[in-house]
């Protein structure tokens, strides 16, 4: 072994030719400045004003700079090819730009609502105009809880079977089902909402429970499901099935002891997103729950609080405690739905390792 | 040796071959069937429930109802809605629905575009797993948060680019001011509505470049073409019909919000194309809005309201549906 490496010859470093020299990250750090000093410059000269004209400014004279510099050195096509690449980036940027904003104004107005016995203490006794340190969001997550639960319980089983449909059974449904379920996904959250109140609190029960919310927000989260599932379940090898079958297994086994074990991983994940679809649902929870002040433990009886009902209560309220709670409530939220994203992005990744 | 070979073994009865189905089999298959029609189920219902509570005010308000734009409720003595006095039409809330909706797809789709394009053929290979993350990690941002951050952030902002695209583009019919009043315009509306399709169409369009035969990508680099001559050869006819689809999914969206687009909008009853005026329409907003106050007669009409905006969101995220299905096999 140690004759046969010793005699191999030293590898020659890998040269990579599409790298960019130190020259050229030179001239790149070149325009670059040029172009600052050009917002600059035209700022100072002319009327236009503000953050906008110097952006705007920037992204311009550093996308001519660039478009002058490799018109020169490399001839038209790379021109064209230098402009449309400043515009692939100012895109990123500006999709980027409204993400930064939106995580910025959330955590620097929600730490101000931020206190101790937030998560032990309800709302019951605290007006809207009450100091921030008074009362807390312990009745809303509660709240959130059990109707997020209560989906959950209504929407896994109809989304696996409607996957299970789709990939393991393929029957001439199939592809109606799977048209069904994306146009399902499209449905207005206020639509689900009005749907509750037409089909069950008007004709039957006439009172506001979290029930009803649960319900609503399952119409949303089985889409999600179902098509997360689906895409799953296909992943699943197909020699798993067969041999499943080979062992004499009929369908009903090979599904249920070979098939949705090998995909267990990737249901908690579809699971996961669901919930992170509809944990920030407002507009149904609005409708539907009557969102009260107090912790209720009973999903049938009473008005139920949620975050988001909080947060939306705090809003309409619009006193400035009233509103500073609404950030914190909405951080809060945030950081739920962020960690439930992240631990789905984190097991689907590993399962495809 | 011949009496072992002649002693039969006691074999258990011959099995029947067979292609029917074990009984355990036949309920597993009924059940998932069930199981996967629920779908058709639940918008059937949704259908057939809006319209046994909307019936009412589809008859009596007629074609009205989707032409005419009066939404006032009369109520007579015995606080029951009176149906002749009463005036419901949404056609003002359906042209502002579909104005925010168009507003936000002219300012999304280029800006999805141009981001997938980044994130499949730019982005260093370091950085493309996290930047794809926080890009899809916006599309779970919940739809509440957006609205506080449209009323609190936005709204200043975009009040000012209002203002800047009325001095310099005044001349352009729909940016026309009857009065100088730019808060909560269907302008304000639309940019809110953008920011968040941005991400779904994004990830849309992300997932059809990404599919782009590598072999004609590198055939195009042989030829000796640019990056960008790639792209206007090869990635963007084949995933031309995926954008349009991504971009219809991305209004069907746009036109089923309803939180978000209530605090940034200001309802009023009457058809305006002047996006930078503050007074826009919105179907989903406005069922919010006239909920809280509502008599039952009054929410008969939001019903109707509802089942107009089911249909045609469902339409609309069909059509998309279509096309997304489609796409990937065209192209050169």
């Amino acid at each position: 072994m140690s004759v046969i490496s010793s005699t191999k010859p030293a590898m020659p470093k890998p040269s990579k030719p599409w790298r960019a020299t130190p020259a050229q990250r030179l001239i790149t750090a070149a325009m670059f400045i040029a172009a600052i000093v050009t917002s600059y410059v035209i700022v100072a000269i002319t009327p236009l004003k503000g953050k906008l004209a110097y952006s705007a400014i920037f992204f311009a004279s550093f996308v001519i700079f660039d478009f002058i510099y490799s018109r020169i050195k490399q001839g038209k096509s790379a021109g064209a090819d230098s402009i449309f690449r400043g515009f692939v980036t100012l895109g990123i940027f500006i999709a980027l730009i409204p993400i930064a904003s939106i995580l910025y104004a959330v955590i620097s107005r929600g730490y101000k609502g931020l206190h101790l016995s937030l998560f032990t203490t309800d709302m019951h006794s605290t007006p809207p105009t009450g100091p921030i340190a008074q009362g807390g969001l312990l009745h809303a997550i509660v709240g959130t809880l059990l109707l997020v639960s209560v989906a959950l319980v209504i929407s896994v089983p109809i989304g696996i079977l409607t996957a299970v449909y789709l990939t393991e059974i393929k029957g001439r449904f199939a592809r109606p089902i799977k048209f069904l379920v994306q146009a399902m996904s499209g449905v207005p959250s206020i639509v689900a909402g009005l749907f509750i109140l037409a089909a069950i609190v008007y004709p039957l029960t006439k009172t506001f429970n979290s029930f009803e919310g649960s319900l609503a927000l399952a119409i949303l989260m089985i889409p999600t499901i179902a098509r997360t599932s689906e895409e799953v379940l296909l992943l699943v090898p197909q020699d798993l099935r067969e041999s499943g079958v080979a062992l004499g297994g009929t369908q009903w086994r090979t599904v249920a002891q070979i098939v949705l074990p090998a995909a267990r991983g990737g249901l908690v994940t579809a699971m996961i997103l669901g919930i992170a679809r509809v944990a920030g649902e407002t507009a149904p929870i609005v409708l539907l729950t009557g969102g009260g002040d107090t912790k209720n433990w009973n999903i049938f009886h009473g008005p139920m609080g949620s975050l988001p009902f909080y947060i939306w209560k705090g809003f309409a309220a619009g006193t400035k405690e009233s509103i500073t709670r609404a950030w914190a409530g909405i951080l809060v939220l945030l950081v739920i739905v962020l960690a439930l994203f992240v631990t789905a992005r984190f097991l689907s990744e590993r399962k495809k390792k | 040796m011949s009496s072992t070979l002649t002693q039969k073994p006691a074999l258990p009865p011959k099995r029947e071959i067979t292609t029917e189905p074990r009984l355990s089999d036949k309920v597993f298959q009924r059940v998932v069937t069930s199981g996967g029609l629920s779908s058709l189920l639940i918008l059937g219902l949704i259908f057939i429930f809006l319209l046994i509570q909307g019936f009412q005010t589809f008859k009596s308000q007629g074609i009205h109802f989707l032409t005419g734009s009066a939404w006032n409720a009369a109520v007579n003595d015995a606080n029951q809605i009176d149906a002749k006095n009463s005036h419901f039409g949404i056609a003002a809330m359906l042209v502002g629905t579909l104005v925010c909706a168009v507003i936000a797809i002219i300012i999304a789709v280029p800006i999805s575009v141009f981001s997938a394009l980044f994130l499949t053929f730019y982005v260093p290979n370091s950085l493309k797993k996290i930047m794809v993350s926080v890009v899809d990690l916006m599309a779970a941002f919940p739809s509440v948060l957006f609205g506080l951050w449209g009323f609190f952030v936005l709204e200043p902002v975009g009040e000012y680019w209002a203002k800047l695209l009325h001095k310099y583009f005044g001349w352009v019919p729909f940016f026309k001011m009857e009065a100088p009043f730019f808060s909560r315009s269907p302008f304000i509306a639309g940019l809110v509505l953008a920011i968040m399709i941005i991400p779904i169409v994004t990830s849309i369009s992300r997932e059809i470049f990404g599919q782009t035969p590598l072999d004609r990508i590198q055939a195009a680099y042989a030829l000796g073409a640019t990056r960008f001559g790639m792209i206007k050869a090869v990635a963007f006819p084949y995933a031309r019909s995926g954008i349009v689809g991504g971009a219809m999914l991305g209004l069907g969206r746009a036109m089923g919000e309803t939180v978000a687009v209530y605090t940034v909008l200001n309802i009023v009853y009457k058809i305006n194309w002047h996006v930078l005026i503050g007074a826009g329409g919105n179907v989903a907003s406005m069922i919010l809005l006239k909920f809280g106050e509502a008599t039952p007669g009054e929410v008969k009409a939001l019903m109707a309201a509802g089942l107009v905006l089911f249909v045609v969101t469902l339409i609309v995220n069909s059509i998309a549906d279509l096309i997304v299905a489609r796409s990937g096999k065209s192209g050169r």
